[in-house]
């Protein structure tokens, strides 16, 4: 099994998400966007980065370059795919998952750790926790605050899609634990199946001992657990 | 500005003809004070950059560095090494911030490249007028978002750095960034050319008519309407350019591909290649059309002087050129083969026409150095002023100058590339470097308020400074780059202080075993304002085992102790508070503070007790003194109960004296082993325990018979100043 990472001109968290899959034993490969999915691919990491510099908006070129034909397809074939902090706003564009990551209500770039709820357990990325864990993620983002209309986003909750929560250290979702004015503290959505998820917030650089914390460990785990079954 | 008549006359005799204006606009960049250094080149033979860990020193697009023991590793590609540089933007920075903060970052990222290094990490020291100047703030803001900007979407970290304000940066800010890459033995390049024959490849973004001048400018005092008038010759950055750029440069260095290389700034296409020739002690020839341009009908002198970013210039084997098209095409870049290298003359040929013919050497070497006129500055008076103890602890901790800079280091993405072990806001970052199983600790600053009122006292001071803040994360210094700012050289006292900032900090570096291996000189920071004050940034890596350190804040043990080490004011009873926050914000002036008679020991013995297992936090004692220090470290769970060695009967001025001198070269360490950290500093610094912590992050501060009292709540409102204001 071989987790493909997008690189995208721009992207720049790709050599991050390597070194911290190969941590956890998970192989993976930097693949270059315009090469093509590798035909022996069995997970997707689309990377943190400013893909073609954020020109026009964050995400919406690497949404419409070519390989994202073939990432979404494979999704549709049940490859997992987890979209990070610029691969979230690709998957967004993309239409693998739902609404918009728009500019922080700050207006500015934000580089700090934030804490997040897990909303349920049952799915590859969160498997590793218990339903209303709280774990420590950064985040580094100019455009993160989650964006979809209200009756959307009231049908997103009851079909379980929001994956995480800005919280407090407790677990509290109030205004002040939204660090980007994310509508209902939402940092995490899931696609219309649980293979397919994408978050602001960075699981890989909470995943190497040496600089940090491993919250984010288990996120990454997912690649695994969906390769067993597990879903 | 235009070649000065005695330059003129120089290359008149040297070409026996008249300079074609190409070649007159060469010379008048090339031999500038920002590329020559005609004033302070002088200067610059005080600085050791000698060293066994020094593999590159000055003089390159930046220096060298084997981290030491490397070379037991192993590994077939030899020692590792990190590249070290610093550059300012200052001038461009004040006419428009966003973009100048910005391409002064595209710049010695460039000059990582140019190594054969992979960019890692950065460090911004940035000074400013008052903070609660509008234009100032104005300044400071579009600054941040410049670096901001640029450095998150290249994937760099900004890990480090300082920020200053200082009434006499209103007219003239000061915008100085250094970078770190990585390297080692068999990935080196340098900007030598090998061999006449090989092709020249320019590989970036399309040139453009931006940026002319730009050298040139940045040797001239800002005038009032620099705003408005002096735009053209800013450039502006892409950096999503320049992420392809650093990605093409790495594929490139990883093939083996490149003989040589210079990044493209200061002067553009005819100072990085007339300079890469000349190192090589070889000539070129270029053909100007041949080169990739985004605008239509630029002239001869247009392509070779302009700055347009994101360009890089390569010596490349003739066999290899098809390759390097290649790559440079997969990553969306232009590439021209634009000539070759030659052992004759550096010559350009626009269209047919032979505009530029001189020798490549004398181009880059022949300026003559300036003598000029320097004063000692004199020493201040002893004037000190009347201030209520209470009011001046908070006057002080909420300084914009001590304030947290969190407001600044929260805009930076300073955990990409997953090394970031210790992050900004600390005594100095730390930076793991995995392929020689270390930590690299890398503090930058200056400050303005010391080097004012003694330049050659205040840089010492930077330097011991700087090795303090690496010490207390447990790293021992292992080399430093400097960026000199000063005012116009020309005026003799503001010479005066420069020279001053030179010899102090070449005389620390020096004592500390810290080889000051390059670095960027910028003069002429004069504006209607005034000069600046002299400025040197210094920027120190050291390393260290393992990538974990002390942290700063205390823990809320009760049974370990609090010390005080170094302190010499406190312990003679003669604190002196030149320089200090206290002085710049009350008024009144002092002589500067007495340093340690041996600093190399203060440095060395820090960073051995800093990584003892017994040492529970560490924290560097300077800006603001203790009270400043002592406040930083007090959490919502830990407090601190001390009280300062001075006598009951000590006056207001002794009180305010031990609380708020500036002296560097002390430490708070917080143990669970008073006495042996005691009798490691036998000999070296005095040592003195001041409390104990507390478990309810309380501060307890006594000082003779005055008392504070104060907590953390309360102190993180007195250190938002900034952020209050901004967000």
């Amino acid at each position: 099994m071989t987790v493909s990472i997008i690189r995208f001109g721009g992207s720049n968290c790709d050599r991050d998400a390597e070194r911290a899959l190969a941590h956890l034993g998970i192989d993976a490969e930097i693949v270059w966007h315009e090469d093509g999915l590798p035909a022996e691919t069995s997970g997707i990491v689309l990377p943190g980065g400013f893909s073609y510099g954020d020109y026009l908006r964050a995400g919406a070129m690497a949404a419409r370059s070519p390989i994202m034909n073939e990432v979404r397809e494979a999704a549709a074939d049940g490859t997992p795919v987890l979209g990070v902090c610029n691969g979230a706003q690709v998957g967004c564009e993309s239409g693998l998952t739902e609404g918009a990551f728009t500019t922080n209500e700050s207006a500015r770039f934000q580089c700090e750790h934030v804490y997040l709820r897990i909303e349920r357990d049952d799915t590859p990325w969160t498997a590793a926790y218990e339903e209303g864990d709280v774990i420590e993620v950064p985040i580094a983002h100019g455009e993160g605050r989650y964006e979809v209309d209200d009756d959307r986003l009231a049908e997103l909750e009851d079909e379980g899609r929001v994956l995480f929560r800005y919280c407090d250290e407790d677990g509290e979702t109030g205004p002040d634990a939204n660090p980007n004015g994310s509508k209902h503290n939402v940092a995490g959505v899931l696609g219309e199946r649980e293979h397919v998820a994408v978050l602001m917030p960075h699981p890989e650089r909470a995943t190497l001992p040496d600089v940090g914390g491993t919250d984010g460990q288990g996120i990454l785990r997912g690649f695994e657990t969906a390769a067993t079954g597990a879903e | 500005m235009s070649l000065a008549d005695s330059d003129r006359e120089l290359v008149v005799e040297e070409l026996e003809r008249e300079p074609t204006p190409a070649e007159a606009a060469l010379f008048e960049n090339l031999w500038s004070e920002h590329c020559a250094y005609r004033s302070s080149r002088p200067l610059l033979s005080a600085f050791d950059s000698e060293g066994e860990q020094v593999v590159i020193g000055p003089g390159d697009d930046a220096a060298v560095v084997a981290l030491p023991g490397s070379e037991d590793g192993g590994d077939e590609e030899g020692s590792t090494y990190i590249t070290m540089g610093i550059e300012s933007h200052n001038h461009p920075s004040y006419v428009d911030p966003f973009d100048g903060a910005a391409t002064g970052v595209g710049g010695i990222v460039r000059d990582t490249l140019s190594m054969g290094a992979y960019p890692i990490a950065l460090a911004d020291s940035l000074y400013f007028g008052e903070f609660d100047d509008e234009h100032s703030k104005y300044l400071f803001e579009g600054v941040v978002e410049g670096i901001s900007h640029y450095g998150n979407c290249i994937g760099v970290p900004t890990v480090a750095g300082s920020v200053d304000f200082h009434p006499d940066y209103e007219g003239n800010p000061l915008v100085n960034v250094a970078c770190v890459g990585l390297t080692n033995e068999e990935r080196l390049v340098t900007a030598v050319a090998q061999e006449p024959g090989n092709k020249l490849v320019l590989v970036g973004n399309g040139t453009g008519r931006d940026g002319l001048g730009g050298a040139s400018f940045a040797s001239e005092d800002l005038a009032e309407d620099a705003e408005t008038e002096d735009r053209p010759a800013v450039q502006v950055g892409d950096p999503y350019a320049e992420k392809l750029l650093i990605e093409a440069n790495e594929q490139l260095v990883d093939e083996g591909l490149i003989e040589s290389a210079r990044d493209l700034g200061a002067a553009g296409l005819g100072g990085a290649s007339s300079e890469l020739v000349a190192k090589g002690g070889l000539g070129a020839h270029i053909e100007l059309e041949r080169v990739h341009q985004r605008e239509p009908s630029m002239n001869a002198l247009e392509i070779l002087l302009a700055e347009s970013q994101e360009r890089m210039c390569y010596e490349v084997e003739p066999e290899n050129v098809d390759r390097v098209a290649e790559i440079a095409e997969r990553f969306d870049l232009g590439c021209s083969v634009i000539g070759e290298v030659t052992e004759q003359n550096y010559t350009c040929t626009f269209e047919g026409e032979t505009v530029v013919d001189v020798d490549a050497y004398f181009l880059g070497e022949g300026a003559p150095m300036n003598d000029l006129e320097s004063e000692e500055p004199a020493q201040p008076e002893t004037d000190l002023p009347d201030a209520d103890l209470e009011n001046a602890f908070e006057t002080v901790v909420s300084s914009p100058n001590t304030a947290s800079k969190r407001w600044v280091y929260r805009q930076y993405d300073h955990e990409v590339g997953v090394r970031t072990s210790v992050g900004p806001g600390d005594d100095a970052a730390i930076i793991a470097i995995r392929e020689a199983e270390q930590g690299l600790a890398i503090s930058s600053g200056a400050a303005p308020n010391w080097t004012t009122v003694a330049p050659y006292e205040g840089a010492k001071a930077i330097a011991l400074e700087n090795a303090t803040n690496v010490a207390a994360k447990g790293a021992t210094p292992l080399a430093a780059v400097d960026c000199l700012n000063g005012g116009n050289p020309e005026k003799p006292d503001v010479y005066g202080g420069f020279k001053g900032i030179v010899d102090g900090l070449a005389d620390m570096c020096e004592t500390l075993s810290a080889p000051v291996v390059g670095g960027n000189v910028s003069l002429y920071n004069d504006s209607v304002t005034g000069p600046i004050p002299p400025t040197p940034t210094l920027a120190m890596v050291g390393t260290k085992a393992g990538y974990d350190a002390p942290p700063l804040s205390v823990a809320p043990d009760s049974d370990s102790a609090l010390l005080l080490v170094g302190d010499l004011g406190l312990e003679s009873g003669e604190a002196r508070l030149g320089g200090s926050e206290y002085l710049a914000r009350h008024g009144g002036s002092d002589v500067f503070p007495e340093l340690p008679a041996d600093p190399a020991a203060v440095v060395e013995t820090l960073a051995d007790v800093a990584t003892d297992d017994t040492t529970l936090a560490v924290h560097d004692v300077s800006h603001g003194g203790l009270a400043v220090s002592l406040a930083e470290m007090v959490t919502e769970n830990a407090g601190l109960d001390v009280s300062l060695p001075v006598a009951d009967d000590a006056d207001d001025e002794a009180v305010a004296a031990a609380l708020f001198h500036e002296q560097p070269g002390r430490a708070l360490i917080q143990t669970d082993a008073p006495d042996a950290v005691s009798a490691a500093f036998d000999g070296v610094a005095p040592v003195v325990e001041l409390g104990s912590a507390t478990g309810d992050g309380t501060l307890a501060l006594t000082v003779g018979n005055r008392t504070i009292v104060t907590d953390a709540g309360e102190i993180r409102a007195h250190r938002a100043t900034i952020e209050r204001e901004l967000e």
